[in-house]
């Protein structure tokens, strides 16, 4: 922890930190008010994909930047789960060295403008910023500025790409190129490994891909950063599942010294309530994946999606959100979210529930599906709810809902969208021997370096989570690759022990027979 | 993207295609499915695998030309290539030696019936093998079947080819005449449902595969749900074979024809563009 500090100290002390410093004084930087992201119209933008947010210009960016007084103990990096050197990149931006800041991004955060885009700042970086923790002020837009840089950078058509260290050509494999997958291969790159990226479906980016959509993270974005990882040595193999479409002994036998398993959560969880197999009722990730990545709603491409004028989104969370919002663009009249507990327990980010709120989304708060009824073809028409109200706080915190005898209602929904969460993808846990996992079925991992019981295997992200967010996964990856250079460092280091040990090319031959 | 490498025609509707596909050859064992995708703005389909060569490194499919994608998959040539496969996918079969086996397959089913019932033969069990169809000209995989079967009894709706009959009246006849120790059954749900009341009047133990709406096929999205039990159970993890007695076929009929408007405006739409002048 020492060195950190002192490698913090070291950069903050360049002559270019203090000389921005010493242009503006605290008391003025603090003066400066936080300037709100710019955001598209909610009647325009809730008919098409485009980005809700829309980005800070070069002058905003600067502005939002000269707020950040430099402090000598920057607790905000504390709050980054990849650890990102915040005031450095801040102060690049201050100082009008945008290509500069985004270099700094990309030191330690391989996905900087998806990262930009969506990491909850409020609850990290943000909320641990001198400005939160002792002035009782807006923080500093860490997130805003992160996003301005990276995108800077890529419209300026200047992407630097990470300095390579010296290719040592021992193949790793990371299993998934969801969040944690592509921070993995971009540090195993750096430190320079032979990274191949296995991923299940056709396309690369994992959840970035099928559940996000394009308001909130477009593709382009996602496909800009896996290019600079091509860029970086990265090798990536889609229709691949490692554990079916081969073993992971096989791979071993090609030569792969460890594995990074980030295969993310799968499994939709249902509420096994009457009536959810009627037709129309999707899981969030199915209703999404077909959406985002199969492009159901566009007319020229295969794949069908119904998406009714009468919309329902069971859950609270960001994926209900981005659910309910998606429904509204796709013509839903009515698009509306039921949620058992208040919209203070919600776990939804409050930036989406505000876009949600002015894109007219409907707030069905204290009540829970009870059933489901459907038409004579078997579609659903309309569902029961029950009033809940809220009780004293559970382990999580949050107050308790409870139902209110007797308050039941129907209401219409041609389209439901359950979304009460994810459990573990089964296809690894349930298939490997040795591997200890959880009774949820999640990989059970060695919090230090995401090493799990079997040695050349780490893991990260939902898969060992069940549910969180793209930064935490992607701080997963990050751990992962350094847990596993270290590990591989030392077999090589015991093989070469061992190799030492023997006289002749002979003797090594004879041990090796056996 | 995979090449083709071979393909016939079994009827007018059914085309077998084999595909270069060398890890899946490798890996798949009986039971197995596959996901395609045709074209970058194709869906992703669910196929069972037929047969494999792990020395050519070639997977047989069997596709039936029933909406859009399929008819995409089948129109495909030998030097094509299939945008997307993945698989090996899904639980393979238990295989083990229990006595007399009872398979019956009908339409395209026989396909992913076939390296089951070769698995039960080898395993060193008495298989009897029902092969049904609407005619004749549906009938697949005989020679196959008979390769790996003690017995094929050849069923059609019209009497065009061997008896005359539904699925369920072949099985029936041999039900009374040999103790069946396992059914395995695999068709159109309508079939599988027959078949399954019938095994249960007479408390065969029984497995069905489905063949259910899929998108990712990795347990990710549940379009693939059914009722099995009473539980809902994800066929592309958790199958797709399951308990042939449990299965909740009603709903499962129902599921099936989620798309059934969208897929008829679009099947119109493509027959359109392709029969333009």
């Amino acid at each position: 922890m020492e060195s950190l500090l002192e490698y913090l100290k070291k950069e903050r002390d360049q002559d270019w930190r203090v000389e921005i410093r010493s242009q503006m004084k605290n008391k003025d930087r603090t003066a400066l008010e936080r300037l709100a992201m710019p955001e598209g119209n909610p009647d325009e933008r809730k008919k098409d994909y485009s980005e809700v947010n829309r980005g800070l210009t070069e002058e905003m960016a600067v502005h939002e930047a000269k707020r950040c007084i430099d402090c000598p103990n920057p607790t905000c990096i504390s709050g980054c789960p990849v650890g990102i050197n915040i005031p450095k990149f801040i102060k690049y931006i201050e100082a009008g060295e945008f290509l500069e800041s985004a270099k700094v991004l990309k030191e330690t955060n391989a996905l900087p403008a998806v990262c930009g885009r969506v990491c909850p700042q409020e609850v990290q970086c943000e909320a641990n910023c001198f400005y939160t923790q002792k002035l009782n002020k807006p923080a500093v837009s860490i997130g805003n500025l992160e996003r301005f840089a990276a995108d800077y950078e890529r419209n300026s058509g200047k992407i630097s790409v990470p300095e390579i260290g010296s290719y040592n050509g021992i193949k790793v494999a990371s299993v998934g190129s969801g969040p944690a997958g592509l921070a993995f291969a971009g540090d195993m790159a750096k430190m320079g490994y032979d990274v191949t990226v296995f991923e299940a479906l056709h396309e690369i980016g994992g959840v970035l891909k099928y559940g996000i959509p394009e308001f909130r993270l477009p593709n382009e974005i996602v496909d800009v950063e896996i290019e600079n990882l091509k860029k970086m040595g990265v090798k990536f193999r889609t229709n691949f599942i490692v554990g079916k479409t081969t073993s992971f002994d096989n791979l071993r036998k090609e030569g792969f010294a460890a594995f990074m398993v980030c295969s993310g959560a799968g499994l939709p969880n249902f509420m096994n309530i009457p009536g959810e197999n009627y037709i129309g009722i999707y899981s969030a990730n199915e209703y999404l994946t077909r959406i985002n990545l199969m492009k159901a709603a566009r007319p020229d491409f295969d794949t069908p999606v119904i998406s009714g004028r009468n919309v329902a989104v069971i859950g609270g969370g960001n994926t209900a959100m981005d659910s309910v919002r998606t429904a509204k663009r796709l013509g839903a009249e009515n698009a509306r979210i039921i949620y058992r507990r208040s919209i203070e327990e919600m776990p939804a980010r409050n930036e989406e529930i505000k876009h949600a709120q002015e894109e007219g989304i409907e707030f069905l708060n204290l009540a829970n599906p009870l059933e489901y009824y459907a038409d004579e073809k078997g579609r659903v028409k309309s569902m029961k709810v029950q009033k809940m109200e809220l009780g004293e706080p559970d382990e999580s915190g949050r107050r308790r809902p409870i139902p209110i005898e007797g308050s039941e209602y129907e209401i219409e929904a041609d389209t439901v969208v359950v979304s009460v969460g994810v459990s573990p993808n089964p296809l690894i846990p349930r298939h490997l021997e040795g591997l200890d996992v959880s009774s949820w079925g999640t990989i059970k991992i060695n919090q230090e370096n995401m090493q799990s019981s079997i040695e050349d295997l780490f893991a990260g992200g939902d898969i060992v989570r069940g549910g969180a967010t793209v930064i935490l996964a992607m701080g997963d990856g990050r751990k992962a690759a350094a847990g596993m250079d270290q590990y591989i460092k030392e077999r090589v280091r015991n093989i070469l022990m061992l190799i030492k040990e023997f006289n002749t090319i002979g003797d090594i031959l004879e041990f090796a027979k056996k | 993207m995979n090449k083709i490498v071979d393909k016939e025609y079994f009827s007018e509707a059914v085309v077998k295609l084999v595909i270069e596909a060398p890890e899946i050859a490798r890996n798949r064992k009986a039971g197995h499915f596959v996901i395609v995708r045709v074209g970058i703005k194709g869906e992703r389909i669910p196929l069972t695998i037929a047969e494999s060569d792990v020395e050519k490194g070639t997977i047989t499919l069997i596709a039936q030309k029933v909406g859009v994608s399929s008819i995409k998959l089948a129109n495909l040539e030998v030097g094509d290539y299939i945008t997307d496969v993945v698989g090996p996918l899904g639980q393979p079969t238990h295989i083990k030696k229990v006595g007399t086996i009872l398979a019956a397959g009908g339409g395209v089913g026989v396909a992913p019936m076939l390296p089951i019932v070769e698995a039960f033969k080898n395993a060193g069990n008495k298989v009897i093998t029902v092969l049904a169809a609407r005619t004749k000209e549906l009938i697949i995989l005989e020679e196959q079947m008979r390769q790996h079967s003690n017995e094929v009894v050849i069923m059609t709706d019209d009497g065009s080819y061997g008896k005359k009959g539904l699925v369920t009246h072949g099985m029936e006849e041999i039900i009374k005449r040999e103790k069946i120790d396992l059914a395995v059954t695999i068709g159109p749900a309508i079939m599988m449902k027959f078949a399954a009341l019938l095994t249960k009047k007479y408390k065969i133990k029984t497995l069905a595969s489905l063949n259910t709406i899929m998108v990712d096929g990795t347990g990710m999205c549940g379009a693939c749900r059914v009722s099995v039990g009473g539980k809902t159970k994800f066929v592309c993890v958790d199958g797709p074979e399951f308990d042939a007695h449990e299965i909740d076929y009603d709903e499962m009929l129902l599921r099936l024809n989620s798309y059934k408007q969208e897929e008829q405006v679009a099947y119109e739409g493509f027959v359109k563009r392709y029969t333009k002048p």
